[in-house]
């Protein structure tokens, strides 16, 4: 569905992505991983159409995205790392904004945020103002949000940062709603037991550059775990990477 | 291009202004109040109003005819406001700046200034003790007293008993002189005896049929006629200082969307709209439609309280005073724009962008009019948007004047508009990393 071919972005002298490739496929979540620094929300931020690569492109079903206004920009959802939401308005005016940004409009904008609120279980405060929300309520708005106009693909970025574990727990069922809908998660995060629940192919990247792409089985297989038993994420991804601080 | 889009950012940016209080207050509020101050202070020059009279004290201390006359033609004069005090009350009051000028006549004077009148003899000397931070109301009082005690003392001087002493004093004086030349000598005398002679011939003061008696008076009067379009249109102070506050308020509302777009961006709000299928362009317009919406609304609610209670009107062209209001509503809406394009964050573009729109505000003539500037800093703040917004403002109300007086400022402050949009969008930060 989603296929991203050698992308490269740099910002000056620092080359931020250096030909990034990898599939995402109906129904499936790949989890990228990376340490601080590595190019993943770059990667994000170009497959969204926020960044113009320098090289690559980024095709849908085959076809490649184009511009600001591409149709097919439509198919594609964002939820992004920030709580990107208008705290003083409430969540009903929040959806009918976002949503309008997708030509949505009248019934079907109804329908659409009736639906998307309905998944994240925030039906009963649709006309709360954000400001009067928990942290991982807005979470789950933040997630609704991405998927008003509902896209085949939903990127995203880091999408539980600050949650407790219940709401966590929530957003997961939820992203597992979406797979079963046939839905393309493609899944950022640092939390190594998310990916560990959640992804069908793992994609790690270092330095701008995708250094394993690999279900998890693969990728453990890599690694020799302690005591002959199969290694954590973690271990793997350090293995990887290794243990050198990046701040 | 879609419209919904363009609606929605529009309705939702209207949403987060009428939402804010603080905002509302401030952008509609504020300016009113500040507005009604500066009017009342500028308003009192009006041509339906009297003017502020100047407060003075006069001194007496020679109680002669001529005194008593120029203390009189003082307190009759509709410039100044005349107290009596004693002369250290005087001193105590300048110096507390309750009384703007003291004039101190001297013992004496009377009888010198008559003298000298006809050229001979000392000049007295009239003390005027003044406030030194009122040099205006000093040149003023000046100008009047030398009115008054000119009249006093040639009046006195061709009628009265003490110009008859003096007279009488003098002639003697002029004929032992030996200082003065034969023929000077001799043209004083005749000229003081034929005075002398007219005091004899004439019928003793207050018998019936007796003619005033006038000494100089101002050889003209005046006629003040106020210069506007229409006839009896009176100047309201109101509306040059509502069209001012509003339109600074305004600038400082459209800063303001310019800093709530870096919170935008600092939110990930930016990201969220860019990665919808909506031209920049869209994403623009909708900012400047939204901004120029609330302009407007923030000038016209600020003109509306002018008109229902300082009976502020549109004298002029209203096609015109909505022309101007709009044009300067887009200006302000894309300078607004412009905090967000050139702005690095939040916290450094509220200091540089209060202290720009207060430069605009100041030199635009928005606090007091521009005529009060120098000639060259009148020429220097026709690059000032907000000049052309407030000289529009002003021609389409007291001035009266018709629409050809709206075109030029409503094409300077759209081209103004243009400018800050292009500069915008060039420098927009478009990528979202």
């Amino acid at each position: 569905m989603l296929d991203i071919k050698h992308l490269r972005k740099s910002f000056g002298p620092l080359v931020a992505v250096d030909d990034v490739s990898f599939r995402l496929g109906r129904g499936q979540l790949v989890g990228l991983l990376g340490p601080n620094g590595a190019g993943k929300t770059t990667t994000v931020s170009m497959i969204a159409g926020l960044i113009t690569p320098e090289k690559g492109e980024v095709l849908v079903d085959g076809e490649r995205l184009r511009g600001d206004t591409d149709p097919k920009k439509r198919r594609i959802g964002l939820v992004p790392q920030d709580l990107a939401l208008y705290d003083e308005l409430s969540a009903r005016a929040n959806l009918r904004f976002f949503g309008a940004l997708y030509d949505l409009a009248g019934a079907a904008l109804d329908k659409a945020i009736a639906s998307a609120l309905e998944l994240v279980g925030l039906a009963d405060r649709v006309n709360d103002r954000v400001a009067t929300y928990s942290g991982g309520m807005k979470r789950r708005l933040n997630l609704a949000a991405g998927l008003l106009h509902d896209p085949d693909v939903l990127l995203l970025d880091e999408p539980t940062v600050g949650v407790d574990p219940q709401s966590r727990n929530a957003i997961f069922e939820n992203l597992e709603v979406l797979k079963g809908r046939g839905k393309a998660l493609l899944y950022t995060t640092h939390y190594m037991e998310e990916v560990e629940r959640l992804a069908d192919r793992i994609v790690v990247m270092d330095h701008g550059k995708v250094i394993a792409e690999d279900t998890l089985d693969g990728l453990q297989s890599r690694v020799a775990g302690v005591g002959g038993g199969k290694a954590t994420l973690e271990s793997v991804f350090l293995t990887l990477t290794g243990r050198s601080l990046r701040d | 291009m879609s419209l919904i889009p363009l609606a929605a950012m529009i309705r939702k940016d209207l949403l987060l202004f009428f939402s804010d209080r603080r905002s509302v207050i401030v952008s509609f509020v504020v300016p009113i109040a500040i507005a009604s101050f500066f009017g009342a202070v500028f308003a009192s020059g009006g041509q339906n109003r009297q003017p502020a009279r100047i407060a003075i004290a006069i001194v007496d201390q020679d109680g002669s005819a001529i005194s008593k006359a120029v203390l009189a033609g003082a307190g009759t004069d509709k410039n100044l406001n005349v107290a009596t005090p004693t002369e250290e009350e005087a001193r105590e009051s300048v110096r507390k700046g309750k009384t703007a000028v003291a004039v101190i006549i001297p013992k004496g004077f009377g009888d010198a200034s008559g003298q000298a009148f006809f050229g001979n003899g000392e000049k007295p000397v009239l003390t005027l003790l003044h406030d030194p931070s009122k040099t205006i109301e000093l040149a003023m009082v000046r100008g009047v007293m030398t009115q008054h005690v000119m009249e006093a003392v040639s009046k006195e001087m061709f009628g009265g008993e003490q110009g008859k002493q003096v007279i009488e004093k003098t002639l003697p004086q002029i004929q032992a002189s030996t200082s003065m030349s034969a023929d000077r000598k001799r043209e004083l005398v005749e000229m003081l005896g034929s005075v002398q002679k007219y005091y004899r011939d004439r019928p003793a003061s207050g018998t019936e049929g007796t003619p005033e008696r006038r000494g100089i008076t101002m050889p003209y009067t005046v006629n003040e006629e106020a210069m506007t379009a229409g006839s009896n249109i009176a100047y309201n102070g109101y509306a040059h200082s509502f069209a001012g506050m509003a339109i600074q308020f305004l600038l400082f509302a459209m800063a303001n969307m310019g800093i709530d777009m870096l919170l935008e961006r600092q939110r990930g709000l930016w990201a969220r709209l860019r990665s919808a299928p909506v031209s920049k362009f869209t994403l623009l317009a909708g900012k400047a439609l939204s901004g120029t919406i609330i302009s407007l609304s923030v000038l016209l609610v600020s003109f509306a309280f002018a008109m229902i209670v300082f009976d502020v009107r549109i004298q002029g062209s209203a096609i015109g005073f909505l022309g101007i209001s709009l044009a300067c509503a887009l200006m302000a809406s894309t300078f607004g724009l412009l905090v967000a394009a050139l702005g690095n964050s939040p916290a450094t573009a509220r200091g540089v962008t209060t202290l720009a729109v207060l430069m605009m505000v100041m030199l635009g003539g928005a606090w007091v009019p521009t005529f009060i500037f120098p000639a060259w800093l009148q020429q220097f703040t026709m690059i000032v948007p907000v000049r052309w917004a407030v000289d529009g403002l002003d021609a389409m109300t007291w001035r009266g004047i018709g629409f050809s007086g709206a075109l030029v400022p409503m094409l300077v402050l759209v081209g103004f508009a243009a400018v800050f949009a292009a500069v915008a969008a060039s420098r927009f930060r478009w990528e979202e990393a």
